[in-house]
């Protein structure tokens, strides 16, 4: 079958074209199309029956008839080749090489859908990742083998603040990082890919990225294949070699938009918002191929990064996401016009897996109390300086005022740090003390007594 | 033998004559498994529990006679089982880190012989009815066991087997039936999972579930037997409320499951429930737990599919005379697996894409639960609490709606008290319990009679506070008379020193209702004493920098539920403490 060319196509609309009259087609096997004037279109069966067969095409439907079209069916789903040789290189959406040179040749070729994983199979996410930034380690700690979003808008650095991490990740107790980083980037900008591609550069790890890029000005449908393809060769790298891989995704948005764009040809009953229903799962089936497995050494931890429609978090696409990964990182633009960077607003963000990845044994016995207790004191800061935009700060009582003081403070010092600033974890546990101690101990109740006589510096006393 | 005409996503068009709607089929070469939802002529529509890249029309097709249906017997618990009740661990001993397609390993492990202790009270000749005991198997050593006989079954036992070990295939005895026909029974029977198992009747339900977390056991109380969800908006403590639950509840059986949620979440209940001691037995909680795993990224139809396996084994260890709690997480992602399936039938949308039938199989689904008499003339429970994930957290959108007309207790999640950190996050002015009067009965019989007035009066300040705190943001606090500000204070009070409840600090995790009702009387003494200072004219100011309150905020993480008496201790001298702040104010104003 792979090698008969079929031309009974009946129908073409919006990226979708119907064969007729090709019995036994597997469902989501590989197609491959050749129009009038020879060019060659990559495209998935995703509806097969003996009459009818629906076919997408990832290049879209643009300059196809239905009399000089010639299909191809490949009888298998769609597979990267994967070898040691991925590291360094730069591929499109589909696993093609985009840098000019030659594509990966071997006999290992994986299906891009992956299989789920076994829930049993699993391995508890525990080890701590150094970021070294501040709002990240002290608050809202990343794991490894952790999902851990990026929610941003339009304008805000992400792209900046996901750079610093790859750049500074680290294991605590490790000299240097040792990940290798998968990159992949859909419907971001060229700028957006320039500035990854020069950074990883700046910082030396170019050879340890493999990258994969659909541009906003390339097929759209593609861009479904995009983190697949990534992952893929994620899993290659983590589970087949034993690395430890950070896969940083960019826009998740962009994504979503393409599933929906797919979802309306294919006339699916829309949801919320004309996203199709299988949103959630069709994002689970990204999201949840980070982490580890039982007896393997390597890991994925996936650090996604998604622009909110106008900055709405209750927007389907953060929500969605925010119910699967192991909680968000979200950024403010209410910081970043203040000028603080990173401007990570805290309170909304959050990591599900810090609880049992720090404290004792891990980073420093103070640490959970310590984060519980600057989250505390902050939401009650952000009351405080909501009431004096009211009365007035010289209305305020004196411990109203100390907690204005507090607000500023951890804003400019412990959220705001410089984008080359790598601070240890026990730098930013002093500094939070350091804070800590400009509220008096009686008003510091989710921290221990003890821990307040080894560490409160006494503002009070 | 039937062929595949169509395959579309995870629904299957065969030609298949004389299957019945509901039954199973194998499909494919590589023989995935599904279930019939229609018919029409000869075709039959099927939906498959496994992701059907590869399938081809005209591959094979069969019915297989009966529709899905678990296995009931020893061996269910510690296990773990995907939404059809494929044992995880033996399918990652068989096909490796990844679920392959069209594995088949039986729910029940085959080898394994238990030890059977036949019931004394069965004889030779007498007749057995369906639901009967016919022995036990000591499982675990906190459960033991109740072989039953299969609930449609009646006739005359002819035979019993003796104690010893028996696998669950081997004949255990032999029945003959009303027409003469000679029934076998095993250790196990297979039940359909959308028919809910038979009992004699309904009962009340009479007694709480503890959790030992205090805003639902003191506030928003749950009996056993009842229905209760957990609403709430990604980061809210959904998961981390569940999983307390799970873990301190005082249940004898809590079955979780897992539907369409995050795969490290299992792993994490699956390392740390053996780790963890049963407060009420002292055995390791794994024993008492089952888990049904139907992660995000596993197929949607098998998620559909989990709940109803859940709640069936929930009702086969009720039928025991057994109380058991199951939680589903979430019963939202169950109902989008509907409207997945639906909306590929092209069923008519109602709201937000789910089909018209949401509401009446959610009230369906909760119907299965409830305390009963069973067949076997004892008392069993199931009861069921559900997590709903509301887009956006709007609680008005469908699945939330019609789960709150549904249940009776509801323990609604607020992100904002989850962005200040705190947890659990449940809403004490949005959530609301219809047990309160079975609840108080309880309470007032093995506590303290007052518990009713004690909780209303704690609520009422709660909502006091509320409004107060309307007017310190719009002018401040000063604006506040010393009564007011009193009030606020103690609320605060309540909140931190006694609503709020680390899953993490070791001493607080858990609350025995002794220790609930000393910290709330605790706190409210404590209020009560400084507001009849106030009212003496004493200025709240003063009050406030009292350093008990710093102290009494702490009472919960430093004294265990067994340390009732040292936190008694203390309670009895609040009225002290007071007394000497009076003594001071008198002595300053005179």
């Amino acid at each position: 079958m792979k090698n008969i060319e079929f031309r009974t196509a009946t129908s073409a609309q919006g990226g979708l074209i119907v064969m007729g009259g090709v019995p036994g087609v597997a469902a989501g096997s590989r197609v491959q199309l050749r129009d009038h004037a020879g060019r060659l279109r990559a495209g998935l069966v995703i509806r097969s029956a003996d009459d009818a067969v629906l076919v997408e095409v990832f290049e879209g439907t643009d300059e196809l008839d239905l009399e000089r079209t010639w299909v191809r069916f490949l009888d298998e789903p769609f597979k990267l080749p994967v070898s040691r040789d991925i590291l360094g290189r730069v591929f499109n959406g589909a696993g093609l090489p985009r840098d000019g040179r030659p594509p990966i040749i071997s006999a290992d070729r994986r299906d891009v859908n992956g299989e789920p994983l076994n829930p049993a199979a699993r391995a508890y996410p525990r080890e701590f990742i150094q970021t070294g930034i501040s709002a990240i380690d002290g608050m809202n700690s990343l794991t490894r083998g952790q999902k851990l979003p990026i929610f941003s808008g339009g304008g805000l650095p992400h792209n900046r603040v996901a750079a610093q991490i790859v750049r500074q990740a680290k294991l605590l107790g490790e000299e240097s990082s040792e990940f290798v980083v998968v990159f992949a980037a859909f419907g971001a900008s060229h700028a957006d890919a320039r500035f990854f591609q020069e950074s990883f550069e700046e910082s030396g790890v170019l050879n340890k990225v493999v990258m994969f890029l659909n541009l906003a000005d390339e097929p759209v449908i593609e861009r479904l294949l995009t983190p697949r393809a990534a992952l893929t060769a994620a899993e290659y790298l983590a589970f087949d070699l034993d690395y430890h891989v950070l896969v940083v995704m960019t826009d998740m948005t962009a994504y979503a938009e393409a599933l929906r764009e797919v979802a309306v040809l294919r006339g699916d009953v829309p949801a919320r918002k004309g996203y199709p229903g299988y949103l959630y799962s069709d994002l689970a089936e990204i999201y949840e191929r980070a982490g580890r497995i039982k007896n393997r050494r390597g890991s994925i931890t996936m650090i996604p990064v998604l622009s909110m429609p106008s900055d709405d978090i209750t927007h389907p696409i953060p929500d969605l996401t925010g119910y699967i990964t192991e909680g968000q990182i979200v950024l403010g633009r209410e910081l970043a016009n203040q000028g603080v960077y990173p401007p990570v607003t805290v309170l909304p963000s959050l990591s599900r897996l810090m609880k049992d990845g720090v404290g004792k044994n891990f980073t420093r016995e103070d640490h959970p109390h310590v984060a519980s207790q600057l989250f505390a004191s902050y939401a009650k800061a952000l009351e405080v300086r909501g009431l004096a935009a009211i009365i007035g700060a010289e209305e305020l009582s004196d411990a109203d005022r100390r907690y204005l003081e507090f607000a500023n403070a951890f804003e400019r010092r412990f959220i705001g740090q410089g984008e080359d600033e790598d601070r240890s974890v026990y730098e930013t546990l002093n500094l939070a003390w350091d804070l800590l101690s400009m509220l008096p101990p009686e008003a510091l109740i989710r921290v221990s007594e003890a821990e307040l006589a080894k560490y409160h510096k006494g503002a009070t006393a | 033998m039937g062929k595949i005409l169509e395959i579309n996503g995870p629904l299957v068009k065969l030609e298949l004559p004389e299957t019945v709607i509901g039954e199973q089929v194998r499909v494919g070469r590589i023989g995935l498994v599904g279930e019939v939802i229609g018919r029409d002529g000869n075709t039959a529509l099927a939906q498959l529990y496994e992701d059907t890249a590869g399938l081809r029309p005209g591959e094979v097709a069969e019915g297989l006679g009966w529709p899905l249906s678990v296995e009931l017997g020893p061996g269910l618990l510690n296990a773990i089982f995907d939404g059809v009740q494929r044992p995880l661990n033996a399918v990652w001993e068989q096909s490796g880190d990844r679920m392959a397609r069209g594995v088949s390993v039986p729910s029940l492990p085959r080898d394994k012989r238990w030890h059977f202790v036949p019931d004394e009270h069965r004889r030779a000749g007498a007749s057995l009815a369906g639901g009967d005991i016919l022995g036990t198997v000591q499982e675990t050593e906190s459960i033991l066991h109740r072989i039953l006989t299969p609930p449609l079954l009646h006739g005359e036992l002819l035979e019993l087997a003796p104690e010893g070990d028996y696998t669950i295939e081997e004949v255990i005895g032999r029945v003959k039936l009303a027409d003469g026909r000679i029934e076998k029974l095993r250790l196990f029977h297979r039940w359909p999972v959308r028919t809910p198992r038979p009992f004699k009747r309904r009962d009340h339900a009479v007694q709480p579930l503890l959790t030992g977390q205090r805003i639902l056991d003191t506030f928003y109380p749950l009996l056993k037997g009842g229905k209760a969800a957990i609403p709430g908006p990604f980061g809210a403590g959904k998961t981390m409320l569940q999983q307390q639950i799970a873990r301190w509840c005082n249940a004898e059986i809590v079955i979780y499951v897992g539907c369409g949620e995050r795969g490290n979440e299992l792993t994490d209940v699956l390392e740390f429930m053996p780790e963890l001691k049963d407060p009420h037995t002292g055995r390791p909680l794994m024993e008492r737990t089952l888990l049904v795993a139907n992660t995000s990224n596993m197929p949607v139809v098998a998620r559909e599919a989990s709940v109803y396996v859940g709640i069936t084994l929930a009702e086969y260890f009720r039928d025991q005379g057994l109380d058991v709690v199951m939680v589903a997480d979430s019963t939202s992602r169950w109902a989008e697996a509907l409207r997945e399936v639906a909306g590929r039938l092209g069923q008519m949308p109602v709201e937000e894409g789910y089909p018209a039938y949401l509401g009446s199989r959610l009230a369906a689904f909760y119907e299965r639960a409830g305390r009963v008499e069973t067949l076997a003339g004892g008392h069993g429970s199931v009861t069921l609490i559900g997590a709903v994930s509301p887009p956006g957290g709007d609680f008005s959108e469908p699945v939330t709606s019609h789960t709150k007309e549904i249940i009776q207790t509801f323990w609604a999640l607020s992100k904002e008290l989850a962005d200040a950190r705190h947890y659990p996050s449940v809403d004490w002015l949005e959530s609301f319990s219809g047990y309160v009067g079975s609840a108080a009965k309880w309470w007032a019989e093995n506590i303290d009679p007052n518990w009713e007035n004690e909780r209303a009066a704690a609520l009422d300040l709660l909502a006091a506070s509320e409004e107060l705190q309307r007017i310190v943001n719009l002018v401040g606090v000063e604006a506040l008379s010393s009564e007011q500000r009193w009030t606020l204070e103690a609320a605060g009070l309540i909140k931190e020193g006694l609503l709020q409840q680390s899953a993490t600090d070791e001493i607080d995790s858990f609350a025995s209702p002794e220790k609930q009702f000393a910290l709330l009387s605790a706190m409210l003494e404590i209020f009560r004493q400084g507001m009849k200072l106030v009212k003496l004219g004493a200025p709240a100011r003063k009050l406030i920098q009292m350093p008990l309150l710093a102290q009494a905020r702490r009472w919960k993480s430093q004294h265990s539920s067994d340390q009732i008496d040292q936190l008694k201790v203390k309670i009895a001298a609040i009225p002290g403490e007071f007394e000497k702040l009076m003594l001071e104010y008198e002595q300053t104003s005179a």
